[in-house]
């Protein structure tokens, strides 16, 4: 029974986020900020993965996030609106219902294959270079898509919303919201099994001493490059539906503030926690929010919280702990994949 | 045929000689020791065997197969375990962790079931997990699986570092300097358990070491190097009476 416990928290999430706004209880806007929060909570585990528990430092991760979005949004568009880029769709709109998941994966494995580009010249030695690598392709990406003027060049690229109304002409669903739902459940699930794993477990070993790990026969150069392009797909797959959550992109969007953001919400929840990326993107992408008001001291508070978070807190809200760490009955009730490779009593 | 098979293997940091013509063969079982003052390119002996560093000049071959142009951890895999001067234990990972990680190279699944928790996943640890247990309980360790390794006394955790380096089923392990920072009690207990891991896992020993005792104590052959030349080699009982080897640690007697 307990396996089906987290079921029933997705179910219950699922209940209190998709389905009234599925029955219009609540605003567009309202929404809006709930198909944010579970994008940000992919992007928070992706970048979690690679700087939290690999320990390497990569600071443009909004390149990737670009990537996804440019793609999967060029490809909708394309094949399902009637745009001022490509003119008449060459898909019937109706079968965006399909096609914009698909576009989705599409916008993930282009960004993890850009991101093996980045991937195999700054894993050849350990140090900062991923950092400045990763920076420098933040920069590329924007100034290559600044450049393209068929896609709008740096006025950014638009045309998503129709897809999106197209899809809820076909069933009356928020669409993009259910798919964040989707992503956010398929994203906690594969990173938790994988750094429950003795494979992906590897990351950690490297963190902790690479040559070590080197020497206990880990394939450290390929664990990395497989965890960085994961990691990056992610963001790719959560950049897509931003592009489409926003119906509209631009590449100053996906640039250092923007990879700047997700640092913080990675170092908010805690580095190397899952749960503490889910309740950091969540309270993060809900604070931005509510100071709106504050208009451009925006980005005075939030630095600000930063440097207070370092202060207080350097370690973020969980620091590399799980709630079932903090909370010890929870293990009552969840499996961990831990019990079920350590034990095996689990199994059933 | 020789296990481990070392000949002219020389390494040049920039100008520096730091390892010069050095030739072993290692048989199977046997237990030889590798010491020399401070400086001397012991480590670094180790390191061009792991293939940490690539060699200037020379050849090594492990089993017949060369092992030069190999990453670490494909040198590692063909069977040779390895300890650290500094304790290298994954602190932030459990006892029990440790061991399993040290199982990468066996491990039969593929990224994808490590994404998806699949059947063939669940079999394989299930198995990493039991062998791993299995090699703690030899050490009588079995009680610290849920620690973490910084939190574990030093002589347990030179008891984990050993124990990790049986994981790979290595013919060949290298310690390097197992009983830096042991006090005479410990080091009995050290050259106790070296003596039983050789016997207990067959392999062949080769072990750094500034210890006279524990050299002297569990070592079949000795080589003394210095300033990365080899300057004696042989039995405990030559090496202990060798004029150069006094030399290289004493300084030079005043005539």
């Amino acid at each position: 029974m307990k396996r089906y416990n987290m079921l029933l928290v997705y179910s219950a999430f699922f209940l209190i986020t998709v389905v009234p706004s599925w029955l219009g209880l609540y605003t567009q806007y309202i929404q809006f900020v709930l198909t944010l929060i579970g994008i940000n909570i992919v992007l928070t585990i992706s970048l979690n993965l690679i700087n939290g528990y690999m320990g390497e430092f990569s600071v443009g991760h909004a390149a990737f996030m670009g990537v996804g979005a440019y793609v999967a949004s060029l490809i909708t568009v394309r094949l399902f609106a009637d745009s001022n880029f490509f003119g008449a769709p060459l898909l019937s709109p109706g079968l965006a219902v399909i096609g914009f998941p698909l576009a989705l994966v599409i916008g993930g494995i282009a960004a993890a294959l850009f991101s093996l580009l980045v991937a195999i010249p700054s894993f050849r030695t350990r140090g900062d270079y991923l950092a400045i690598i990763t920076l420098a392709v933040n920069f590329i990406f924007k100034s290559v898509i600044e450049n393209i003027n068929a896609i709008g060049g740096p006025r950014g690229f638009m045309g998503m919303g129709r897809v999106t109304s197209a899809m809820e002409d076909v069933i009356q669903l928020p669409w993009v919201m259910v798919w964040a739902f989707i992503l956010v459940v398929v994203t906690i699930t594969v990173v938790r099994n994988f750094v429950s794993s003795t494979l992906g477990k590897g990351i950690i070993a490297i963190r902790e001493d690479e040559i070590a790990s080197e020497l206990m026969t880990v394939d450290t150069r390929r664990l990395k490059v497989i965890t960085f392009m994961l990691g990056c797909g992610l963001a790719g797959a959560a950049g897509g539906l931003h592009g489409h959550a926003l119906s509209f992109i631009s590449p100053s969007g996906y640039f250092i503030l923007q990879s700047t953001i997700m640092l913080v919400m990675v170092y908010l929840g805690g580095m190397g926690s899952i749960s503490g990326s889910v309740i950091s993107a969540i309270g993060f992408t809900i604070l931005l929010e509510l100071l709106r008001p504050l208009k451009l001291f925006r980005w005075v508070a939030i630095p600000l919280l930063l440097i207070l978070l370092m202060l207080f807190r350097p370690t973020g809200i969980m620091g590399n702990r799980e709630l079932a760490d903090i909370f010890p009955r929870l293990r009552k009730y969840f499996t961990s994949a831990e019990e079920i490779i350590a034990d095996g009593s689990a199994t059933n | 045929m020789a296990l481990l098979q070392i000949k002219g293997l020389t390494h040049q940091f920039g100008g520096l000689v730091a390892v010069d013509d050095f030739n072993l063969e290692l048989g199977e079982n046997e237990t030889v020791g590798l010491i020399g003052p401070n400086g001397a390119g012991k480590t670094t002996v180790f390191n061009l065997v792991c293939g940490l560093y690539k060699p200037t000049r020379g050849a090594v071959s492990f089993n017949g197969v060369s092992l030069l142009g190999r990453r670490p951890h494909q040198i590692t895999s063909l069977g040779i375990g390895r300890t650290f001067q500094n304790i290298r234990l994954w602190n932030e990972l459990s006892v029990l962790d440790n061991l399993r990680i040290a199982h990468f190279s066996q491990i039969q699944y593929g990224i994808l079931d490590a994404f998806f928790f699949t059947r063939s996943l669940r079999e394989d640890e299930l198995s990493v997990t039991r062998e791993a247990r299995e090699l703690l309980k030899l050490f009588d360790l079995e009680g610290y699986e849920g620690e973490l390794p910084r939190n574990l006394p030093y002589g347990l955790q030179r008891r984990v570092e050993i124990c990790r380096a049986l994981v790979m089923k290595p013919r060949l392990l290298l310690l390097d300097e197992p009983a830096a920072g042991m006090n005479p009690g410990e080091i009995t207990g050290l050259m106790d358990l070296v003596r039983w891991v050789r016997d207990q896992f067959k392999v062949t020993v080769w072990i750094i070491e500034h210890q006279m005792r524990v050299i002297m104590g569990i070592c079949d052959r000795i080589k003394v190097i210095d300033f990365g030349r080899t300057i004696a080699e042989g039995t405990p009982e030559r090496i202990r009476n060798d004029p150069r080897v006094i030399e290289a640690y004493l300084g030079e007697e005043v005539a």
